[in-house]
């Protein structure tokens, strides 16, 4: 079986002995760890991984985990909205709990189960979506360690015509020194549909861990997705999260990766626009502070005419934070009368801290509309004395001024309840970060 | 009674020299106006004031009630009743009007004790409301988009709700239509009594017969050149300050 093959990778050891799969997939991960090894690991060189630190990237001391000690404690930790249309909570690898959809849902078609059953019961499914788009962006070796590994993770399926109002959400722990985690993502809205998604990445201490995450997102014609990934892990943390998101004709999807936790973060998000009338928003919120590198890579891509992509990114850093923003908006040859942004915002609260931002256009059409720039900036001093004059606290005063720098981009978020929690959580890590 | 006492004041910045030996009494229960040609640095006192770290105060004193403030940042200025309302306010993105007010007052509540919301939603309606601004400017980012008239108004909401002790209000009129300027009036008014010192900047007379002041101060090159009472105002009005910027009126410096 799989396993022989992976012995002596403390990594992997144990893992896929684990789990009841189907033979496709098994076939998969055996690929998945035949790419691992022979796709060469990054160089400090290569364009794709310029300003970040390859050297980071070592994985010898990461290993598959045992079970976590305290399940029913972190099920309990598991807060988020509060009303949710499903929520499920895994931890090292595992599903702790499951809240599954309100009878009425399941019975209108809405899918939510873990990977693995859905790997069997939705196998036609899974099987297109899974890993489908090629991961180019620089991290093809970790997405195929990811696709060899332990995933664990959610499967959406929301049907054709089906509204959601809730939010699904997801939480993944890691618990353990050097534990190794590989959640994974799978969501098909279908035709006209509607949904939220929240993933929820969290560490249930301080310990270094190695988090290896895939997302795929399908919007099919005129569904409207919005996904939200809130990144807590350790500030020891070693993390991937490598994004796919394919919209389809009229369809929308809404994407918003909130970086608050990691040593060295390395997120990959491309967008595929497939079908005339697609919208992509591409959204970031980031706090770099202490030694942490937030390094992220975007792809938009215009494969059909007149589709929109809206990529907005902003970063505050502080300490010795270090940020890393390159993106490519490309506009395949026919794909007219596109529209395509690409905005990224930095803002410095420290002299220490350092801002990488690389945009990039390859446009191969006519009559498109595409803009791309990035700011670096301080706090303004007009602002501040402003805020100071009316009795606010420096700290304060700073604080109030990078959270509004951040909710241009959490303005976004259409769903108020998800944004104020989300706003909460930027905030406190955000207080943490400037008092260094 | 309290007591704000500007002392033979000179300001720079950089190299060259704004308010040139300014002295100026203000207590509660007062409000005393300041007029004064365009770059006569009636802006740098108020900002000076306040604090503001751009100046250099190279001698003279600012004291309240006999204690010099100048070694005091302007935050803890401000928590001491110091309110300056801007010529030109800054605009904050982001920051709504209601998270911004409340980070002002919960800034002068003591450690660990938390803005009561309910009553700080009624203060900030019954304020918005004395100034005729729509509820729907609470979720609006300071400032941010708003006309001149607005972030004026603006200015005097944010000091309807901290109940400063002496108040700085910089040309709080321009760009005021005739009937903001009387709701704005009478928001400044409504905070009038013992408890309040007020500067109030103008270039235009027809500011104090909304606003009318005890005493006005007419100030040239950094200086206070001339005080006297509401007259004086219809005086400027009438002739200018071509009089008072003659050489030999210089020497009538307080
Ligand atoms: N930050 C600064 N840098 C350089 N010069 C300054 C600065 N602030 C003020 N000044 C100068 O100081 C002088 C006084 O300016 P101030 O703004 O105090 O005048 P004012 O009396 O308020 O004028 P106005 O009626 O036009 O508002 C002007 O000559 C101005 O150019
Ligand atoms: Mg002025």
């Amino acid at each position: 079986m799989a396993s022989a093959s992976v012995s002596g990778v403390p990594l992997l050891e144990g893992a896929l002995v684990e789990g009841r799969w189907p033979e496709w997939f098994v076939a998969s991960r055996q690929r998945g760890w035949a790419d691992f090894q022979h796709l060469p690991a990054p160089a400090p060189k290569d364009e794709k991984w310029r300003f970040s630190k390859v050297k980071a990237l070592a994985l010898d001391s990461f290993r598959y985990p045992a079970a976590v000690a305290d399940a029913a404690a972190l099920v309990a930790r598991s807060t988020g909205l509060g009303e949710s249309a499903a929520r499920f909570v895994f931890a090292n690898n595992r599903l702790l709990a499951a809240t599954a959809p309100a009878a009425g849902l399941l019975k209108a078609g809405l899918v939510v189960m873990t990977l693995e059953e859905a790997a069997r019961q939705h196998a036609d499914l899974v099987e297109k979506h899974f890993m489908a788009q090629e991961f180019k962006l620089g991290s093809a070796k970790y997405a195929a360690l990811h696709r060899s590994g332990p995933v664990n993770g959610v499967f959406i399926r929301v049907p054709k015509n089906l509204e959601v109002a809730q939010p699904i959400e997801i939480f993944h722990w890691v618990e353990g020194e050097n534990s190794a985690v590989f959640p994974h993502t799978l969501v098909v809205c279908e035709r006209q549909s509607k949904a939220t998604v929240v993933d929820c990445f969290r560490s249930a201490d301080d310990e270094p861990a190695f988090a290896c995450g895939v997302n795929d997102l399908v919007v099919e014609e005129g569904a409207k997705l919005n996904y939200v990934a809130v990144q807590q892990w350790s500030l020891a943390a070693t993390a991937f999260h490598l994004n796919s998101t394919t919209v389809g004709r009229d369809a929308c999807c809404l994407g918003m990766q909130v970086n608050l936790g990691g040593k060295f973060v390395r997120g990959e998000s491309y967008s595929r626009m497939v079908a005339e009338g697609a919208r992509s928003d591409m959204l970031s919120v980031n706090i770099a502070g202490g030694d942490q590198l937030i390094d992220q890579r975007t792809f938009q891509d215009h494969a059909k005419p007149s589709a929109t992509s809206d990529l907005l990114y902003q970063n505050a850093l502080t300490g010795k934070g270090r940020t890393v923003f390159s993106g490519v908006i490309r506009v395949e040859p026919g794909a007219h009368k596109t529209d395509a942004y690409q905005k990224v915002r930095n803002i410095v609260l420290s002299d220490e801290a350092e801002a990488n931002s690389m945009p990039g256009l390859e446009i191969e059409a006519d009559d498109v509309r595409c803009t791309h720039g990035a700011t670096t900036a301080q706090v303004d001093d007009r602002e501040l004395f402003y805020l100071l004059a009316r009795g606010i606290r420096p700290e304060a005063a700073q604080q109030l001024l990078v959270m509004g720098f951040f909710n241009t981009v959490l303005d976004r978020l259409p769903d108020a309840r998800l944004r104020g929690q989300i706003e909460g959580l930027v905030e406190k890590r955000l207080s943490a970060a400037l008092r260094g | 009674m309290k007591h704000l006492k500007i002392d033979n004041l000179h300001v720079s910045i950089g190299q060259s020299e704004i308010l040139r030996g300014l002295s100026l009494d203000l207590p509660t229960g007062q409000v005393h106006a300041i007029m004064g040609p365009n770059g006569s640095g009636k802006s740098t006192l108020a900002k000076v004031i306040a604090g503001h770290p751009d100046y250099t105060v190279t001698s003279g004193d600012i004291l309240v009630d006999g204690e010099s403030i100048l070694e005091m940042e302007p935050d803890a200025r401000a928590r001491q009743g110091i309110f300056l309302a801007f010529q030109y306010p800054s605009e904050i993105p982001g920051v709504t009007i209601a998270n911004f007010l409340r980070a002002a007052l919960q800034a002068r509540l003591p450690e660990g004790k938390e803005l009561e919301a309910t009553e700080y939603y009624a203060k900030l309606y019954e304020k918005m409301d004395l100034l005729e601004m729509p509820r729907t400017f609470t979720s609006r980012a300071v400032n941010e988009g708003f006309s001149g008239g607005e972030k004026k108004r603006c200015e005097i909401l944010q000091m309807a709700m901290l109940q400063p002790t002496f108040a700085l209000l910089d040309e709080t009129d321009s760009g005021l239509d005739i009937d903001a300027l009387k709701i704005v009036s009478h928001g400044v008014n409504s905070l009038r009594g013992p408890e309040t010192g007020m500067l109030v900047i103008t270039h235009y007379q027809r500011l104090l017969n909304y606003i009318v002041p005890d005493f006005v101060h007419v100030m040239v090159n950094g200086r206070i050149v001339e005080s006297g009472t509401k007259e004086l105002a219809l005086k400027l009005e009438a002739e200018g300050y071509d009089w008072a910027t003659e050489p030999e009126a210089e020497a009538v410096a307080v």
